[in-house]
């Protein structure tokens, strides 16, 4: 077992380890926080498979932006391990028996192909800054200027809701 | 002169207005029957059947000279390559029949406008319109050119029938009778229907022409000739009241007496016996139906005539005595004696008519009593209506020298050149036909009055209207016969003669020497069977109860009460059976039950709208395992 | 390293999401879910980018197999705004009814 295989196990174990604790830990806070480990477990993969530029988004629009914004909710609406709702014990167990079953499923499917196909570790610069660049700023420019629109659009979209709901408050 | 003979030439443009002219006092009487008076909507009913009759007489007299015709007047039925027209077939069978049946029918019109005078307004043009709705029936059934047309005038009839023994419809027994009548009819009909069918299959047209052409005949195995005839038979045997079918016209007389004359006795009654001479082409290759024919006319000849010795309803021993007399007809049909059987129903028209009427001028005498019990002695207060039953009895008896003597000669004559053992049993019932006959006369017009007084203050003699058409009947009773006078007793058969290119006469040769001894031992036997009858009721008493076989034929055999156990009673079972248990189990159940299944899932499948999001992705998961299972594995 | 190997772990995480949707009823939770299902997804493709590297075809191309790795980065674009507008609306939520449970969130079966 050379060091990448061992690498690879170690993330995903972390990973997987850390988004079964993120939907099983009763406190919000602590979910949130078990979903930044998986994201950078993730983020280790990227840099694992030479996806320098996804691995630092990664972190500093996941890990950073995104899951700062949703602790700032939950501390905000002071969630914690008390006010949190629980499903009933039947309905979980229903949930993870047909969770469990499709990925049973699916991996089993996946399992029966018989073709090897091998991932370029470590090497090749398809995820380097300036190759994906070139190719965002030259084949997916306009994607790219619509996504800014969209950004725009939800953008609006957070403070009209936010302002809504004062006025219907009052 | 000049104009007559034109009108005799073209009387085949005008065939058309024999059956309509019924058809407009019909609608004239059924639908003005609020607004017309007695007499106006008397005078329309007999007016459009003389108007039918005289076209008949003018088209009997161009049959005559030898020119017959189809004629067609659009499609009745048109389907790619089969066509069912509606055609009118004018010859010498139907020209005869239209003569008895306008002609009779005349006469009994002119009579009910006088027997059903006390009924009120709306009824008495109701009931008119009922007879000329009848008329243009039976008028369509013996004119029309094909099997479907004629079906149409078969229902129609029988329609008419039903209208009319129901008539005085408030009276439940009346009602019943006329569900009876219907029912057995239909019973008939089916098997007419079905013979039409397996023709249209075997043949493709119904056309007389084609259907009796040698070629048709050809098409036909001996199984489908067996078949279709025995089916027709079927139908003749509900219409014309022959074993097992005729227990419906005896309690048909529920009917006014006017009716049972015309429809039970002259015309309905003898559609069954046009329908098979009509055939005899085809019934003539089939030996097996003719011998079922010849027997179940035997026996119902026999078993009616045994009945009506002990009936004590004057219209019930007339009605019995029909069934038998149409007995003799099938008899002579199923000897292939075709036309002596026409012959019997042109004089059966007559003296049957004659008698029915007489009753009925009997009963209105008595103020609506029928028990001959009750009677006796009318002689002395009717005379015309005694005298013309008389001659209706002489001749129904066959006393030389009246109508029914040549037409049951000819019959048994047949029977004889048949079989002697058969000649043997319908001498018996001829007898036995002698006797019930004289007996009704010798109980109801001679002795004394048995009556309550108030009853024989009121006897009278009959109005004109009513004593017309008696004489007339009777007359035809007397000559009618003369029409078919057998070369033995030096006549020339004149009707075999005239029917010879539609009907094939029978081909029995009998010596002359045998056909006199026949006629003389039918003549003494008739005799002694009336002198018999004279000893037995001159001087008639009111009987108890009759015991031993007696009270078995004053029960008419217990057939109606066979008939209820073996037929009727299990029939009720099993439609009680299907009410209770299939009914409202089984159907209503199913019907029910996947209403009942409905609500309840619909009830359960009710709480999966939770309305929570959890829930529904729940769902959509596990649909979406199911989606990818079959997908990958299946 | 086999691919196989990858989505097998995208394929868990994937369903760890699902599960965590399944079985909690805080809404914050739910969508955090959401946010690792996307991730698995996105790592997925991370993962097939590199394989098609590894196939070799048509090396000449300078932005070669390189696709993938921007469709991850629209993901991510796309997740952002979610996250905004859907943080937005849970807050609406909570001030309206004062609680994260969906649950209460039943208007649907009326």
């Amino acid at each position: 077992m050379n060091l990448t295989t061992l690498v690879f196990i170690l993330l995903s174990v972390m990973a997987i380890g850390s988004a079964i604790m993120m939907i099983s830990s009763k406190s919000p806070v602590h979910s949130v926080l078990w979903l930044i480990v998986v994201f950078f477990a993730i983020s280790g993969h990227y840099i694992l498979l030479n996806a320098q530029f996804l691995a630092i988004v990664n972190i500093i629009v996941y890990a950073g932006a995104i899951m700062v914004l949703f602790l700032f909710v939950v501390m905000l609406m002071n969630l914690n391990a008390e006010t949190e709702p629980v499903k009933n014990y039947r309905l979980q167990l229903v949930g993870v028996i047909t969770g469990g079953a499709l990925l049973l499923v699916l991996v089993s499917a996946v399992m029966k192909i018989d073709v090897e196909q091998l991932v370029e570790m470590k090497v090749g610069d398809q995820g380097l800054i300036k190759v994906l660049g070139m190719n965002l700023f030259k084949n997916y420019v306009l994607p790219f200027e619509i996504s800014s629109v969209l950004f725009l659009s939800a953008m609006i979209g957070a403070v009209v809701i936010g302002k809504k709901g004062e006025t219907a408050n009052q | 002169m000049n104009s007559f003979s034109l009108l005799m030439n073209n009387i085949f443009k005008l065939v058309w207005l024999i059956p309509v002219l019924p058809l407009i006092g019909f609608l004239i009487n059924g639908l003005g029957r609020k607004s017309l008076s007695k007499s106006l909507s008397g005078i329309i009913g007999s007016g459009v059947i003389l108007g039918s009759f005289v076209l008949s007489l003018l088209v009997f007299f161009q049959v005559k000279n030898g020119n017959t015709a189809t004629i067609h007047f659009f499609d009745f039925i048109r389907l790619e390559n089969f066509k069912i027209g509606f055609d009118y077939k004018i010859d010498q069978l139907s020209s005869l029949f239209l003569l008895i049946i306008t002609g009779v029918g005349f006469l009994i019109h002119v009579y009910s406008t006088s027997y059903m005078h006390d009924e009120e307004n709306m009824n008495f043009a109701k009931y008119f319109s009922y007879l000329n709705l009848f008329v243009f029936s039976m008028l369509l059934l013996v004119m029309g050119g094909n099997f479907v047309i004629m079906f149409i005038g078969w229902e129609g009839v029988g329609l008419c029938s039903y209208l009319l023994i129901g008539y005085w419809f408030r009276n439940t027994d009346y009602t019943d009778a006329a569900k009876k009548a219907f029912i057995m009819n239909r019973i008939g009909d089916l098997g007419f229907l079905l013979a039409l069918f397996w023709l249209i299959t075997k043949i493709g047209s119904v056309q007389y022409d084609v259907v009796f052409s040698a070629a048709s005949l050809a098409k036909l195995s001996a199984t489908d000739i067996t078949g279709i005839t025995m089916l027709l038979f079927v139908g003749a045997t509900g219409k014309s009241a022959q074993i097992p079918l005729y227990t419906w016209l005896p309690d048909a007389m529920a009917g006014p007496t006017p009716v049972s004359a015309l429809i039970h006795a002259a015309t309905m009654v003898t559609a069954g016996i046009y329908m098979i001479a009509r055939s005899n082409a085809l019934f003539s290759l089939a030996h097996q139906t003719q011998t079922v024919i010849t027997i179940v006319g035997l026996a119902t000849a026999l078993l009616a005539a045994s009945i009506a010795i002990k009936q004590n309803d004057i219209k019930k021993v007339l009605a019995y005595s029909t069934v038998s007399q149409l007995g003799f007809m099938f008899l002579a049909l199923g000897t292939g004696n075709y036309v002596a059987a026409v012959f019997h129903v042109l004089t059966h028209a007559f003296f049957k008519a004659l008698m029915f009427l007489g009753s009925g001028s009997v009963i209105h005498a008595m103020g609506g009593e029928q028990d001959i019990r009750k009677m006796g002695g009318l002689h002395k207060h009717m005379k015309i209506t005694s005298v013309t039953f008389l001659i209706g009895c002489l001749a129904i008896a066959g006393i030389p020298g009246f109508s029914g003597f040549f037409s049951k000669d000819e019959i048994l004559a047949g029977t004889f050149a048949h079989s002697p053992v058969l000649y043997g049993i319908a001498l018996f019932a001829a007898l036995l036909t002698a006797f019930y006959m004289f007996r009704l006369y010798i109980v109801t017009f001679t002795g004394t009055f048995r009556g309550t007084h108030d009853q024989e203050h009121h006897l009278h003699e009959s109005p004109a209207a009513m004593t017309f058409p008696l004489i007339v009947l009777a007359i035809l009773s007397i000559i009618g016969g003369y029409v078919g006078v057998p070369e033995v007793l030096g006549g020339h058969h004149e009707l075999a003669s005239y029917l010879s290119p539609v009907v094939k006469s029978a081909e029995h040769h009998l010596d002359h020497n045998t056909e006199y001894m026949l006629m003389g031992l039918s003549t003494i036997l008739v005799v002694i069977s009336i002198s018999f009858a004279w000893m037995k009721f001159k001087n008639y008493k009111v009987e108890g109860e009759a015991n031993g076989f007696g009270k078995v034929l004053e029960n008419k055999w217990y057939v109606d009460e066979l008939y209820q156990t073996a037929i009727v009673n299990p029939l009720k079972s099993i439609s009680a059976f299907f009410n209770n248990i299939i009914e409202s189990k089984v159907i209503d159940g199913a019907v029910n039950g996947v209403g009942k299944a409905v609500n309840y899932s619909s009830r359960q499948l009710r709480w999966l709208q939770s309305g929570q999001v959890g829930a529904y992705v729940l769902l959509m998961v596990i649909g979406m395992l199911i989606l990818f299972f079959i997908q990958l594995f299946l | 390293m086999d691919i196989k190997a990858y989505i097998i772990l995208s394929l868990a995480l994937f369903t760890i999401g699902i599960v965590g949707v399944l079985v909690r009823r805080n809404a914050i939770i739910i969508f955090m879910c959401v946010e690792l299902m996307l991730n698995a997804v996105n790592l997925l493709l991370v993962a097939f980018s590199k394989m098609h590297a590894m196939s070799g075809v048509a090396k000449a191309s300078p932005y070669f197999a390189s696709d993938a790795q921007v469709f991850v980065f629209f993901i991510m674009v796309v997740a952002a705004a979610e996250v905004s507008v859907g943080l937005a609306i849970i807050v609406m939520m909570y001030r309206n009814v004062h609680t994260v449970d969906v649950n209460f969130l039943n208007r649907l079966k009326n």
